[in-house]
């Protein structure tokens, strides 16, 4: 007996647990205006995806020219091939800001 | 207790068909309300896995035989520290063990990712829940862990002798942690492959986590095979054993992976090679789950035949035909971005190497499968064993290691002959050197290919050597820090590399260490009495005294030897073997089975930088035959010369057991008062520690490369880039060293 009321417990503990999202969205939409259909599917999904991939595409770069400056500092790169490397980086990293602006995902979230 | 056990179970399993369920409405409806409550699922699951896990430890924790898992794996007799490790010697507790910790990993990473990722993630969840839901189906339906008995027996069977080693408490959770982490990256190839966010995002996710699980499958397999050099008797460490085999190509395929990824992260290239080196790191993971399950093939390292392979087969299936099919049907946003600028760059050295260690994968999948394959094609199962594996092997590791030493010294993109020669001068040199020394000054021609992986891997500690200094010069450079705190943050601030490169140092000292105790090890199988004495690789080694001793538990007969060269005392070795009782033998009385049960032994190591000497005793119980047939005889006319009463009479039994106690001990105390020749097993090997050093050296180098750039230089670097945004682009600043 005991054992089945533990059982039961944590049935209902579980039930609660994995419904409370859908039991607080509809919370929330009952507070709010009947027309509304929710944050996340109002919101344009394919262009934060797009902002997504292109600031970890941009922290990639910067990885990427860190990566050849210590290359150069210990004696991997010439002179030469570092000027060369790092200025197709920055060019890139140029192109992938720019393509970041255009989508609307300016705000620099960092390496 | 066994009914909220089972009861977890089964919730288990509705919240995971729940989850899946949740999910996948929520990522086709783009929902997230649905995509959070398939992600609690997670969580949920986690907590009640936790919960049976906990049921099962406190049952084996009080030796509740009622359990049939505590009673076939356990005893009241078993040592407490094993007693917490027994669940996962059963293939019933080893399963809950799976589910617990896929159901944590995926826990951790949609923990991690639950504002990231949103598209993918839903999937992902679905696809970990699956592989939750197809272990918690084993668990409920074939291999109940919770199942009892109405009448349970006073004592258990007793966990396997063998496993009672201390890399056994840690071994099977590592394996098991590298196997379940490297469902996570599948779980997210398979999203991203789904939703056709094919970009960076998912892999800088997944990276740390396919690196957690090459560091813990790595470690488990080294744990493994410290387990097999101490514990199983045949002075090795690496059987080329099936389970041993499905656990290394895993590992292999992963060391690929986390060197080409980083090819797609930099160039945006190898994405189709890289998407499916994912999916067959799981896809073996799951082979090799199954290897250890189905009894399939011969091992010591599997739980034997069992019911549970036609469910693997099938989901190996199912992994394999579904990757394949994503594969081909996002071929074409899966092209790359870039080609290769100069076959000289650090991408197309990770690129050959990616090659050899795929080539090592196919050639241990199809040798280790071999005898089934001939099976099947001619009906008869043909026995592969080392020698089939070495002539492939060798020449691969070789390569491999050559690779990597060149790849730390050389540049991404582009490198010029002068740089070139700048950077290999100093390794080369070193490897040469060490390739002439070892020719002058040791008999290390006599064995090529060892010669060749000394000099090689002097290469390429010394090109890693090299690399710290240089980086550590150029950090001196900038901040004029004293030595060691420059090295210090050479390392924190470039974990990855220097973390990596201590991995490749690692392995060339694990090489050198299985280069060299392969192909100059010395053994000697001999059979001496007390005082005479055997010679091995110039040891003299001495059997001075036998030892022995008898226990409810077990019974032990053990040596002493004393080693010696050029007449000078090197070490005092101590060995033994032990007998555990088998009650349950029918054919067995009441004497012999304290001699004719499960036996392991105990090694005498004296273990070396240069050499190990290593020893085991085999007694030959042959001259006990008589007295023991003949005590048997007699207890079993004792025994039935007891009237019922008598025999149920507490001070009978008792005094029953004191006698028979007592026979055993005299019996066992003979080997020491009346000592006949006993054979040994005496090994000399040659740079066995080296092994267990470059191991730790991997973890090492495993750890800094997988421990998280702190948050405060995230932000700082952020504040930095941020600073720089309106004039130019966001470029790093000029001291990374």
């Amino acid at each position: 007996m005991l054992a089945f009321l533990v059982v039961l417990a944590i049935l209902v503990v579980v039930v609660l647990v994995v419904t409370g999202p859908l039991r607080h969205a509809a919370a929330t939409a009952a507070q709010r205006a009947p027309n509304w259909t929710g944050e996340d599917r109002a919101a344009p999904g394919s262009e934060r995806a797009a902002v997504a991939e292109l600031e970890a595409a941009r922290a990639a770069k910067y990885r990427e020219i860190r990566d050849a400056e210590l290359d150069h500092r210990t004696g991997k790169l010439s002179d030469e091939d570092y000027e060369a490397v790092d200025h197709v980086l920055r060019a890139e990293a140029v192109e992938i800001l720019r393509a970041l602006d255009r989508v609307g995902g300016g705000e620099d979230s960092g390496t | 207790m066994a009914l909220i056990g089972r009861a977890l179970l089964i919730l288990a399993l509705l919240v995971i068909v729940y989850g899946i369920a949740t999910s996948l409405y929520g990522a086709r409806t783009g929902r997230a309300e649905w995509v959070a409550s398939g992600r609690r699922s997670v969580y949920t699951l986690a907590g009640l896995m936790v919960g049976a896990f906990a049921i099962l430890e406190i049952a084996f924790l009080r030796s509740d035989f009622a359990f049939n898992v505590v009673a076939n794996t356990s005893s009241t007799t078993t040592p407490t520290f094993y007693k917490l490790a027994a669940p996962w010697s059963s293939q019933q507790g080893s399963l809950l063990l799976w589910v617990l910790l896929l159901s944590l990993w995926s826990s951790l990473i949609l923990f991690l990712t639950r504002h990231r990722v949103r598209e993918i993630a839903p999937y992902a969840t679905a696809v970990l829940l699956g592989f939750a839901g197809f272990f918690a189906s084993l668990a409920v339906f074939y291999a109940n862990p919770f199942a009892t008995s109405a009448n349970p027996p006073p004592q258990g069977a007793g966990l396997d002798p063998l496993l009672l080693h201390p890399s056994m408490m840690i071994h099977p959770p590592m394996l098991y942690s590298g196997y379940t982490l490297l469902t996570v990256p599948f779980a997210f190839a398979v999203g991203a492959l789904i939703t056709g966010r094919l970009g960076n995002e998912w892999l800088m996710i997944v990276r740390r986590f396919a690196l957690a699980a090459w560091l813990f499958l790595g470690i488990g397999i080294l744990l493994g095979a410290r387990w097999s050099y101490t514990e199983l008797g045949w002075g090795g460490y690496w059987a080329w054993d099936p389970v041993e085999n499905a656990a290394l190509m895993p590992w292999l395929c992963a060391t690929a992976f986390i060197h080409s990824i980083m090819i797609q992260e930099k160039r945006g290239m190898l994405k189709i090679w890289n998407a499916s080196l994912v999916l067959a790191s799981a896809t073996l993971a799951i082979l090799g789950t199954f290897l250890v399950r189905s009894g399939i093939l011969d091992s010591i390292h599997a739980f034997g035949a069992s019911t549970l392979g036609v469910p693997f087969v099938v989901l190996i299936g199912v992994m394999v035909i579904s990757s394949i099919g994503l594969v081909i049907w996002r071929r074409p946003q899966l092209q790359s971005e870039a080609q290769l600028d100069s076959l000289l760059s650090r991408e197309a050295i990770f690129l050959l190497q990616n090659l050899v260690l795929v080539a090592m994968v196919f050639v241990i999948f199809w040798i280790t499968f071999f005898p089934l394959i001939s099976e099947a094609l001619t009906g008869t199962k043909v026995s592969v064993g080392p020698p089939a594996f070495r002539p492939f092997i060798v020449p691969l590791a070789l390569v491999l290691v050559l690779l990597s030493g060149i790849g730390p010294l050389i540049a991404w993109r582009r490198v010029t002959a002068s740089n070139l020669r700048r950077n290999f001068t100093f390794p080369v040199l070193v490897g040469v050197a060490t390739c002439a020394t070892l020719l002058l000054a040791s008999d290390a021609n006599a064995r090529p290919f060892a010669l060749i992986m000394f000099s090689l891997g002097a290469f390429v500690i010394a090109s890693v050597v090299q690399e710290l200094w240089r980086g550590t010069s150029a950090r001196r450079a900038t901040t004029h820090d004293p030595l060691p705190i420059a090295f210090g943050g050479l390392i924190r601030r470039n974990r990855r590399r220097y973390g990596g490169y201590i991995v490749h140092a690692g392995l060339a000292v694990l090489l050198i260490g299985v280069a060299g105790s392969s192909s100059f090890q010395h053994s000697n199988n001999v059979t001496l009495a007390p005082g005479q004495r055997a010679t091995v690789d110039g040891y003299a080694i001495s059997y001075v005294r036998p030892t022995a001793q008898a226990s409810a538990a077990k019974v032990t007969f053990g040596a002493v030897l004393s080693v010696s060269k050029g007449g000078r005392h090197v070490t005092t070795l101590t060995t033994a073997r032990s007998f555990y009782p088998a009650p349950d033998d029918p054919t067995l009385g009441p004497i012999s089975d304290a001699f004719n049960g499960q036996a392991d032994s105990q090694v005498g190591l004296q273990a070396g930088l240069t050499r190990d000497i290593w020893t085991v005793v085999n007694p030959d119980l042959t001259p006990l035959q008589g007295l023991i047939t003949d005590g048997d005889r007699k207890f079993l006319q004792l025994m039935t010369s007891l009237t019922p009463a008598q025999a149920s009479s507490p001070t009978v039994v008792n005094w029953v057991r004191d006698e028979r106690a007592q026979a055993i001990t005299e019996l066992t105390d003979r080997f020491v008062t009346h000592p006949w020749p006993v054979s040994f097993l005496l090994i000399v090997s040659p740079l066995v520690t080296w092994i267990w050093l470059g191991a730790i050296i991997i973890a090492g180098g495993g750890l800094i490369a997988l421990w998280p750039v702190p948050a405060v230089a995230r932000r700082r670097a952020a504040s930095r880039s941020a600073s720089r945004r309106p004039t130019a682009p966001a470029v790093p600043a000029r001291e990374t060293a």
